[in-house]
């Protein structure tokens, strides 16, 4: 993962977490989300207002223009606050406006970096899309002033590994310390990636498909070497999941683990 | 990495339930008062699942465990580690009364400033019109067209109008004028992000426009007039732009940081509430004065006469010095200073 990607905040417990930042087309895509909603609320609003100035001449046009200004500046202020830094666009997007220090988001933050979002805005977003693409963290020149950051929320679905992997005989479990090795060589993201291609199997192109199961299991297989017996006859894409299966049920035999419970108990 | 993964997210996941239903409530409801136990449950909870995701953390094969417990903690390290004031509920009237004033007082010397730079302006401007009768027309925008012609003309125009805008026209034109002065004031705000030298520009051209009409009006012998037509709006309108033109400077001070110790980021977020307050008393200000100036300075000496104009708005302007010079001032205590230990004992 790029540094540009993540934000990493360290608590003085010393835990560091992380969160993803959004990049200028996720943003882009909320903000056109955003405006079509807007301009669709003003649409409305702008035929009530014309009834209204049928019945009350001026004032309604007053009533308008006024209405007008305060949607176009209170939508994005109103809905971060409100829904702790997401509009409409960025709930529907899955991103969220925070503290670059991950501290709770202030209504002053969200006042100023909507606010200056006019300077942003020169020309055609021009020098906020520049500014998001060369900082460090993602950030418009709003957000560098009021201090925020964009992130994504990722949907936290647990895969259905059950389906996926059972009854499946795994040769590999044979070997108990070459499968530790393994877990402890593997990275989160190189699991989660054969994961991935695992669920999305049925997806790919027939071809795309082996050469992809076919660099996969050459990388893990670079990760461990296991014994020639548990590796022979079996396809790259098997081997692979073989490979998830030990990574993600590391203690589904318990043979171990019940011995110590009744030691315990 | 040798722990049991499974046991382990079984036994912890109670924990994490309860931190995240503990979480949800704070969040939901951000008023309530937490009692003790409470709070120290929520500690507790907050460190166990911080020691859950260092474990988690050398564990390979859960990347989904882990992105859980992060957004878990990141949620709870915001709660506990939020030191900022966090005022509890909104009191429109102490902020009026108290934190708008005490805020432009902290800021008086950028205040200064943005006066100083308009009447630089105002003084370039009244020296282009008067060396140069031309620079009107070449100066003024799109926006003062009717100030082009002889001032004189236009007084007289105005004091034998027989009928004025409907009451619906007016109410428009108090719109426009509240939208326009308004966002005038937001980019003085936000032009402060390019170290100041926009707020600087456009506080200076809001001068120059100023002076020109001015020394136009004055030189033709309408002194009077025009103290009648932007004295009732303009005491409080033209205060208004400048405290954007303030908050803009500010922020410029932030970012340039002259002669502070902290860091970049510690200035801004010094200065964001801040920032928020004077932009929030702006437009309050502009409101008042968009109002006035569509009902009220419009009308000229037969239907008004100018000495009420005048005095109202000098009124205008005395409660203002008032309001911001005096408003919310704490009375000072006496200190108490500790008595040193007697030499004798």
């Amino acid at each position: 993962m790029s540094k540009t990607s993540t934000l990493l905040i360290r608590t003085p417990e010393g835990i560091v977490f992380s969160q993803l930042l959004a990049g200028p087309v996720s943003r882009f895509m909320a903000w056109l989300i955003d405006a079509a909603i807007l301009f669709a609320v003003s649409s409305i609003l702008g035929i009530v207002i014309v009834l209204l100035s049928m019945v009350t001449g001026g004032a309604g046009q007053a009533i308008g223009l006024l209405a007008f200004f305060v949607l176009s500046i209170g939508y994005s202020i109103y809905f971060e606050w409100m829904w702790r830094g997401q509009t409409l666009g960025k709930r529907i997007l899955r991103l969220r406006v925070m503290d670059a220090e991950g501290l709770r988001l202030k209504f002053s933050q969200v006042v100023i970096r909507n606010l200056l979002r006019v300077v942003d805005m020169i020309p055609m977003y021009l020098v906020g899309g520049l500014a998001l693409v060369l900082s460090r963290r993602a950030q418009r020149l709003g957000d560098f002033a009021a201090n925020t950051v964009v992130i994504r929320i990722p949907k936290l679905t647990e895969p259905n590994l059950d389906q996926l992997l059972a009854g499946k005989f795994n040769s590999l479990r044979a070997f108990p310390h070459l499968a530790a090795r393994l877990r402890q060589r593997v990275s989160a993201e190189e699991g989660s990636l054969a994961l991935q291609a695992l669920v999305r199997r049925d997806l790919l192109e027939p071809q795309a498909r082996l050469e992809l199961f076919a660099e996969l299991a050459n990388h893990f297989r670079a990760k461990v070497a296991f014994p020639t017996e548990a590796t022979d006859g079996t396809t790259d894409e098997q081997y692979v999941r073989n490979i998830v299966d030990l990574l993600y049920r590391s203690n589904r035999p318990a043979a171990g683990a019940a011995a110590v419970d009744s030691a315990t108990a | 990495m040798i722990i049991d993964l499974q046991r382990f997210i079984t036994s912890e996941r109670p924990y994490w339930t309860e931190l995240e239903s503990l979480l949800y409530k704070m969040e939901f409801d951000p008023k309530q008062v937490l009692n003790l136990a409470t709070v120290r449950r929520f500690h507790y909870l907050y460190e166990r699942a911080a020691a859950g995701l260092a474990k988690v953390n050398t564990f390979a094969s859960e990347p989904d465990t882990r992105r859980y417990l992060e957004s878990l903690i990141a949620r709870a390290y915001g709660e506990i580690h939020e030191t900022r004031d966090r005022r509890h509920r909104f009191v429109p009237l102490v902020w009026f009364f108290q934190t708008l004033p005490q805020t432009f007082r902290r800021h008086a010397r950028a205040f200064w400033l943005s006066v100083g730079i308009t009447m630089a302006g105002a003084v370039f401007g009244g020296l282009a019109v008067a060396f140069d009768p031309d620079a009107k027309a070449a100066i003024l925008p799109e926006m003062f067209a009717n100030h082009l012609n002889d001032p004189s003309e236009r007084v007289a125009r105005e004091e034998h109008r027989t009928r004025h805008e409907s009451a619906g026209q007016m109410s428009t034109f108090s719109a426009r004028l509240m939208v326009n002065n308004i966002k005038v004031s937001i980019n003085a705000l936000a032009l402060g992000l390019s170290w100041g030298i926009g707020t600087i520009v456009l506080l200076f051209y809001n001068g120059i426009i100023l002076g020109l009409i001015a020394v136009d009006y004055v030189a033709a012998g309408q002194t009077v007039f025009l103290l009648g037509w932007l004295l009732p709006h303009g005491v409080i309108e033209l205060p208004a732009v400048l405290m954007g033109g303030q908050a803009g400077l500010v922020l410029a001070g932030a970012l340039i940081g002259w002669g502070q110790r902290r860091g970049l980021r510690a200035r801004l977020r010094a200065v964001t509430p801040d920032l928020t307050t004077l932009i929030f008393g702006v437009a309050l200000m502009l409101v008042w004065a968009g109002l006035v100036e569509a009902f009220f300075s419009q009308y000229h000496e037969p239907v008004l006469p100018y000495a009420v104009k005048i005095t109202f708005g000098c009124l205008e302007l005395a409660l203002l010095v008032a309001f911001l010079s005096r408003a919310g001032q704490t009375r000072p205590t006496k200190a108490v200073l500790p008595q040193p230990p007697s030499a004798s004992a």
